[in-house]
């Protein structure tokens, strides 16, 4: 007889993720899957599109990341427009509006998510272990989340246009520079704003570092890291070409420009999940995945051009000798690297005169296809159009980050779940650790409609004949 | 209450799937009308950071479609609650109340408008008719509220069912 733990959130229309664990006749775990329901319709939905609208209407697609769709598309739109290399003051705006969206979005991650398990210890009671239990033992770095996270959307709004259905990147460039009222405004609280993100850093950091053997057994397994990197080798979070390095550091491919992804990054079905599967088409499925976001990156990347993050990215890699290191709980730390990263970025573009610059747009000869590439908080972002000769388009294929993080939040889940699960009951303790070596990723569940309603996490426990055996949930 | 108020007016939702928009759809019909003394806000989903604004008013109206529920709309009051969520992709406008008043130090009152939608499950940037009817009738709520500075008695009015 076989046994299925199925962890379930509830949800009214879609977007959800569940977690099925597989256990054989004596109650021991074969294998776990994490079920991330994606709704491929919107590449379907961009299709007749013009070509000039996608960059706006493709945010429809996420509300978490709005800010990376719409860059990922409009850097394809500049292909097809004939832009190969925007004005400074468009390539800078962009990239301000870039790190106003990373800093952000790792804020909230860390502050809303991680910190609890961080501050607390995964093992503290989840009554007290949460955001709400920081709020209270630590309120100043609640406040200091709140207001990073204010920080990076005042970003936004000044570089879009506006939070919700952004503007500001066009295909070509921008349609706005920003105003020295609008820079004044940012530099006023920037000082304090890079104080909260050291602040922030050194508390993932101290936590890795002691409690790095339970960070060594905590869904560890080796892994292909991927992404895009900048001709001399530094993290370059919005442009360059695509470096993938094995779990040793050795290079698979490097510096391939993304035009040509599909020649070295393949995506495969599997039959229990809508997600894909990508890979490393030189490797083969089975060996070719890999991991994308925050920890790819700082372990692919040959150095960071900011100085503090650069500081804390050697003392990351020094933890395992300057090999790639292949930590879920690292995620934690490096992304934390990366918030420091981007705050130093929008100190440098601040401080950069052409952000004020009138040459926004520029036009070229058209073409028919192209790729959009980013990376996004989660992870490398794929983008990739065709245009017909009426602009419209004909067609799109998105990879999104958590797709390529499918496989390795499948291992890490399997992992938890081999060494927490005890018999078939759903203890809070089994939860907890499936939720944190999820959390690590900070997946994206695609809940792109909101409406009124929660999203708690459910855990059942279902026999091979469907009845549910156990029932939990996290709230 | 009846003093002078600062309104904020959060409509949340996501304009691409179809009656999803109906929060963000409501507060565009708010915005044009350009009503003094309230803000008007709309978002893809409730974020963190809206407590701080919210710290920052007399009263806040969150305003959202419902999947269920009474026609055309319901209204009611929104405590502070202390809740916690799986993950960053949503936070509730109780646990927002609760940020606001009990870690920004705001007095804010919350209220929540639940507009009736019926279409989710596809992408498309339009609102069912029975949605648009149902936005009709909460905008012309939502101005007569406004006008009247008053809210209380409404909620059980139009108490959700």
């Amino acid at each position: 007889m076989t046994n299925k733990i199925t962890i379930e959130p509830v949800t009214r229309v879609e977007g959800h993720g569940k977690v099925t664990i597989h256990l054989d006749d004596n109650k021991q775990v074969t294998d776990a899957k994490l079920h991330i329901v994606e709704f491929r319709g919107f590449e379907r939905f961009i299709q007749g599109r013009p070509f000039w609208e996608v960059p706006v209407t493709i945010q429809r697609l996420c509300g978490i990341c709005p800010v990376s769709h719409h860059l990922a598309a409009a850097k394809a739109m500049d292909i097809i427009v004939g832009v190969d290399k925007l004005t400074p003051t468009a390539e800078k705006m962009r990239r301000l509006m870039h790190y106003g969206q990373m800093f952000q979005s790792h804020a909230l991650h860390f502050f809303h998510l991680c910190s609890p398990d961080l501050l607390f210890g995964f093992d503290a009671d989840v009554a007290i272990r949460n955001v709400i239990g920081v709020a209270e033992k630590f309120p100043e770095l609640a406040v200091q989340g709140v207001m990073m996270r204010k920080y990076g959307q005042e970003i936004i709004k000044m570089t879009a246009g506006k939070k919700i259905h952004g503007t500001g990147a066009i295909p070509g460039g921008i349609n706005k520079n920003l105003s020295i009222e609008e820079r004044d405004t940012l530099l006023k609280e920037l000082d304090q704003q890079i104080e909260w993100s050291k602040g922030a850093l050194k508390i993932a950091k101290d936590y890795t570092v002691e409690h790095l053997e339970l960070a060594k057994e905590f869904a560890n397994f080796d892994s292909n890291h991927l992404t895009l990197i900048r001709e001399d080798g530094a993290m370059d979070l919005y442009h360059g070409n695509l470096r993938a390095i094995d779990k040793d550091g050795n290079k698979i491919f490097d510096q391939v420009n993304y035009q040509g992804y599909h020649e070295y990054i393949a995506e495969e079905v599997r039959d229990w999940s809508y997600m894909k599967f990508p890979f490393i088409k030189s490797i083969g499925n089975e060996d070719g995945w890999y991991r994308v976001g925050p920890l790819a990156r700082v372990n692919a990347c040959d150095f960071i051009d900011t100085p503090v993050a650069e500081e804390a990215r050697k003392e990351f890699m020094a933890v395992t000798n300057g090999k790639p290191n292949n930590l879920s709980l690292g995620y934690h730390w490096t992304r934390m690297i990366e918030l420091v990263h981007s705050i130093e970025k929008i100190k440098e573009l601040l401080n950069d005169s052409d952000l004020q610059g009138e040459d926004l747009v520029l036009k070229g000869e058209r073409r028919e296809e192209a790729v959009g590439l980013i990376e996004a908080p989660r992870g490398t972002l794929f983008h990739h159009y065709k245009v017909n000769e009426n602009d419209q388009v004909t067609m799109c294929n998105l990879i999104v980050s958590t797709t390529s993080n499918n496989e390795p939040m499948n291992r890490a889940v399997s992992g938890v779940a081999k060494k927490y699960l005890s018999g078939v009951e759903i203890t809070e303790g089994l939860l907890n650790h499936v939720e944190v070596a999820i959390r690590a990723y900070d997946p994206c569940l695609s809940c792109a409609t909101h409406a009124l309603g929660r999203m708690p996490l459910e855990v059942k426990v279902v026999d091979c004949a469907g009845n549910v055996l156990d029932k939990k949930s996290t709230n | 209450m009846n003093e002078a108020s600062t309104i904020l007016l959060i409509g949340y939702g996501n304009p691409g799937r179809l009656d999803d928009g109906l929060g963000p759809a409501l507060a565009d019909a708010i915005e044009a009308k350009r009503i003094p003394g309230v803000t008007v806000d709309s978002n893809y989903q409730l974020s963190v950071e809206d407590a701080d604004a919210i710290a920052r008013h007399n009263i806040v109206l969150f305003v959202d479609a419902d999947v269920q529920g009474r026609e055309p709309f319901w209204f009611g009051r929104v405590e502070p609650k202390k809740e916690v969520s799986f993950s960053s992709h949503s936070i509730s406008p109780e646990a927002l109340m609760d940020m606001a008043n009990n870690l920004l130090e705001g007095e804010t009152r919350g209220y929540i408008l639940g507009i009736r939608g019926y279409e989710f499950n596809e992408f498309g940037e339009r609102l069912s008719a029975k949605a648009s009817a149902n936005l009709a009738a909460a905008v012309q709520f939502v101005e007569k509220a406004i006008a009247e500075k008053e809210f209380d008695q409404y909620t059980s009015v139009y108490k959700n069912a």
